[in-house]
This record gives C-alpha cells, sequence and structure tokens, in this order.
C-alpha cells in the first residue's frame, strides 16, 4: 500500500470517528470544547503512533490465537507509562491531559489499528497509519468539540492556553452576548453535531462522486 | 522446525502470554520506580503552590507541607496543614470533599485563627465541562465568593445556594456542584470550630 493512501485514509477515507464510527466514548465525553478535544486528540496520536510500531515489530512472533490479549496487555502498559512519565516530567501538561490519558487504555481504535492494520504491516507503514489515524482523529474530536463549544457556550477554544501554552491565548475567542444553549455541552448536543457531520460528509462525498462521473461522461461520449 | 510451526504448538500460546505478561510488568515497575520521585516531586510542588495561591502573601513564615498534623473527621484521619507566623499558629489548611453530580469533589480550604476562610480552592471534580466546572478558579471567580465567611457571617441558614435561600450563586443549568461546594464548605469550617483548640496548639 502506498504512503499516500495510508494517509488519506487515516484523515478521510477512514477516518476513526467520521467513517469507522469507532471510539465513541471518549468522542462524546471529551469534546465539550475544541481544546478539549485536541488535548485527548494528541494524546491519543502518540500513543497509536508507538502501539502500531511495537504490534507491528512483534507481529511475527505473537500466534494469532492470542494476539488479542497480546495487543491488550501491550497497550494497557504503554499507556500507563506513558501516564507515569508525563506525570512525572511533564507535570503542567498533565494537569490539564492527565483524565484523558486514562480514558485512551478503552480506546477501541488502538486495538482496531493494531488487528487491522499494523499486525500485517511493516513498521515503517504501521507508523504511518497510527500517525494519520491519530490525526484524522484529532482533527474529528477538534471539529465535534469547536461546533459544541460554539453553540453550547458561545467561545472557540476556550483555555486553549493551559494545553498549548501562554502564546496560544490568542485563538480563544468568545462570542459577545451570546452564553449557549446549553444542549449542546450535554450528551445529546453531542450525537446531534455527530449525526449532522456524518450526513454533512454523506453529502459531500455524493456531490464530489457526481461531479467526477459527469466530468468524465462528455470525454467518453 | 521455522517460527510458523512453533506458533500452532499447544505449549507456544501459554508461554507467550507469560512472557508478554512478565515483560509488561517488568516495564511497568521499571517505569513507576523510574518516576516515583519525580511524581512525588511534582505533587508537592502543586501542593505548595495552592498553598500559596490560598494564603495572603506573607501570612505564613514557615514551611506548612512540614508542619502538619492529624485529626481525625468521621473515622478518617485528615491531615491538617499549619501555617504559622513567629511561632504561633495562624492558621490552617485542610481538605474538604463532598459528592457532586459525577463524583467527590476535591477542596483545599484555608481557615485563619478565627476560624474566617481564607481561601477556597477545587483541587479535583470531575463535574460536567461548560458547567460545572465554573468552580474552578481558572474559569471563574465564583470560588472567591467564600472568602471572609465564617460560621457565624453569613446565618447558617444563610449557607447555601440562592435557590435553597442563601447567598451564593448557583450556575445557570447546574445547581448540585455549587450546593456540594457551599455544603462541604460549611462542613470544613465545622471540623475547624469544633478542633480549634487541637489546631491552634492551645
Amino acid at each position: 500500500m502506498r504512503y499516500g493512501e495510508i494517509v488519506r485514509n487515516g484523515l478521510w477515507e477512514q477516518n476513526v470517528v467520521f467513517a469507522q464510527l469507532l471510539a465513541m466514548c471518549p468522542a462524546m465525553a471529551v469534546t465539550t470544547s475544541g481544546t478539549n478535544g485536541l488535548g485527548m486528540g494528541l494524546a491519543t496520536t502518540a500513543v497509536l503512533v508507538v502501539a502500531n510500531v511495537l504490534v507491528s515489530l512483534i507481529r511475527h512472533t505473537v500466534s494469532s490465537q492470542v494476539r488479542i490479549p497480546v495487543f491488550v496487555v501491550l497497550i494497557a502498559t504503554l499507556v500507563t507509562v506513558v501516564d507515569l512519565v508525563m506525570n512525572a516530567w511533564l507535570h503542567e501538561l498533565y494537569k490539564v491531559l492527565g483524565l484523558f490519558i486514562a480514558l485512551i487504555v478503552v480506546n477501541c481504535a488502538i486495538l482496531g489499528r493494531a488487528e487491522a492494520f499494523a499486525v500485517k504491516s511493516g513498521v515503517l507503514a504501521s507508523a504511518v497509519d497510527g500517525l494519520a489515524m491519530g490525526l484524522g482523529f484529532t482533527g474529528a474530536l477538534t471539529l465535534i468539540g469547536l461546533i459544541r463549544e460554539f453553540l453550547g457556550a458561545g467561545t472557540l477554544f476556550a483555555q486553549a492556553s493551559n494545553l498549548l501554552g501562554p502564546a496560544f491565548a490568542i485563538i480563544e475567542m468568545k462570542l459577545a452576548g451570546y452564553d449557549g444553549a446549553l444542549l449542546m455541552i450535554l450528551p445529546p448536543g453531542g450525537f446531534a453535531v455527530l449525526g449532522f457531520l456524518l450526513a454533512g460528509k454523506q453529502v459531500l462525498e455524493k456531490w464530489l462522486a457526481g461531479r467526477r462521473t459527469s466530468a468524465v461522461a462528455p470525454a467518453a461520449a | 522446525m521455522n517460527l510458523e510451526q512453533i506458533r500452532e504448538k499447544l505449549g507456544y500460546q501459554p508461554l507467550l502470554l507469560g512472557v508478554v505478561a512478565l515483560l509488561a510488568s517488568a516495564a511497568l515497575a521499571f517505569a513507576s520506580e523510574a518516576t516515583r520521585e519525580a511524581i512525588a516531586a511534582a505533587e508537592a510542588k502543586d501542593m505548595r503552590d495552592s498553598l500559596a495561591e490560598l494564603l495572603p502573601p506573607g501570612f505564613a513564615d514557615n514551611d506548612l507541607l512540614a508542619d502538619r498534623i492529624e485529626i481525625e473527621r468521621d473515622g478518617q484521619p485528615l491531615t491538617v496543614y499549619r501555617a504559622r507566623s513567629g511561632g504561633k499558629v495562624k492558621g490552617a489548611v485542610f481538605r474538604v470533599a463532598e459528592r457532586g453530580y459525577a463524583a467527590d469533589i476535591q477542596i483545599l480550604m484555608a481557615v485563619d485563627a478565627e476560624g474566617r476562610t481564607l481561601g477556597v480552592r477545587v483541587v479535583k471534580h470531575a463535574e460536567t465541562p461548560g458547567l460545572g466546572d465554573k468552580i474552578e478558579v481558572k474559569k471563574d471567580a465564583w470560588i472567591k465568593s467564600f472568602d471572609g465567611k465564617s460560621l457565624g457571617d453569613p446565618a447558617p441558614e444563610k449557607w447555601a445556594v440562592k435557590k435553597d435561600g442563601g447567598i451564593y450563586d448557583q450556575f445557570a443549568g447546574a445547581t448540585i456542584t455549587p450546593r456540594a461546594v457551599v455544603k462541604a464548605v460549611k462542613g470544613g469550617l465545622a471540623f475547624y470550630a469544633s478542633h480549634r483548640r487541637e489546631i491552634l496548639g492551645e
């Protein structure tokens, strides 16, 4: 498989949230703001890359009958180590992301990529796949978070400077005179936003496909 | 015999699982050991920072983390940090907790010798982001409304959110969270009042 294709799959064609509908638990729970979505996405991306590389490295040693428990132990260990290391040496970041790290253990997207890709692919391809899937996930979570935050609280990237550093205070925005519709922050808002985004993706893909065929048709005729 | 044939043997699989579990445990033990000191230091620094934020500047001249006593509260030992100035106890800092909307809200509060709150900060909570998390000082100044309050000021029946006839604001859409914080702080002041002599070392 070409790397370009792997990247396109991760970002769009097989996007964890918008196409595979995996990892719904973090996608719904964490996306109450764009900043939270971004933080969760980046933490997941890091774990996804390392997990994919490790699984790819041991893929010939692990027999298929016991691969699931082996991968689960591997991922859980990895997440715990990341949790400890961040707590010790990146403590400020840990205070913001700490809550999300533990959630990554139950993120089925990571086991999903180990199963669907890394166990059959080389180390470099697995790393690229982990990165692309992770960034696709990050993008999806950030988008859902931004929409919910904007509709629900009238802000964009609130508290981003806590996550990214004081320099990013500039991207924090507040819509004056609008305090938001509470429902969008609550779980129903998450499902509603995801539903509309999925529908929007379908419409966009239909339209793109339609344009492609109409562009091809005259040439054929 | 190549790897593929070995892999299919029955004995290979438990052995593999065992080795993986062993390696994982070793990695965890190593990581835990390697990070223990740094984590303890980071947490002590966090504690020192929040203590410094709770107390007015120059309030205490001692290391609060080193000057602590254990007092039993509801059958659990509670650590009370004492703030001294010139050797005399001027105030106390301790943790209180109350069940919020999602889980216990952990609160650190400072009380002066007369039983007035010097400051209240939420250190840990799992309240709804965007709603209940306004109890964090980073997101809202609400938590500062406790500064200078004591058990008699406001009167005991006013120690409640406005919806319940008290003086403290609730948040739109979230009453349970501020209600729990008010209850926790009131409980903390009552705890201080009943152990005042012990804490002051009189």
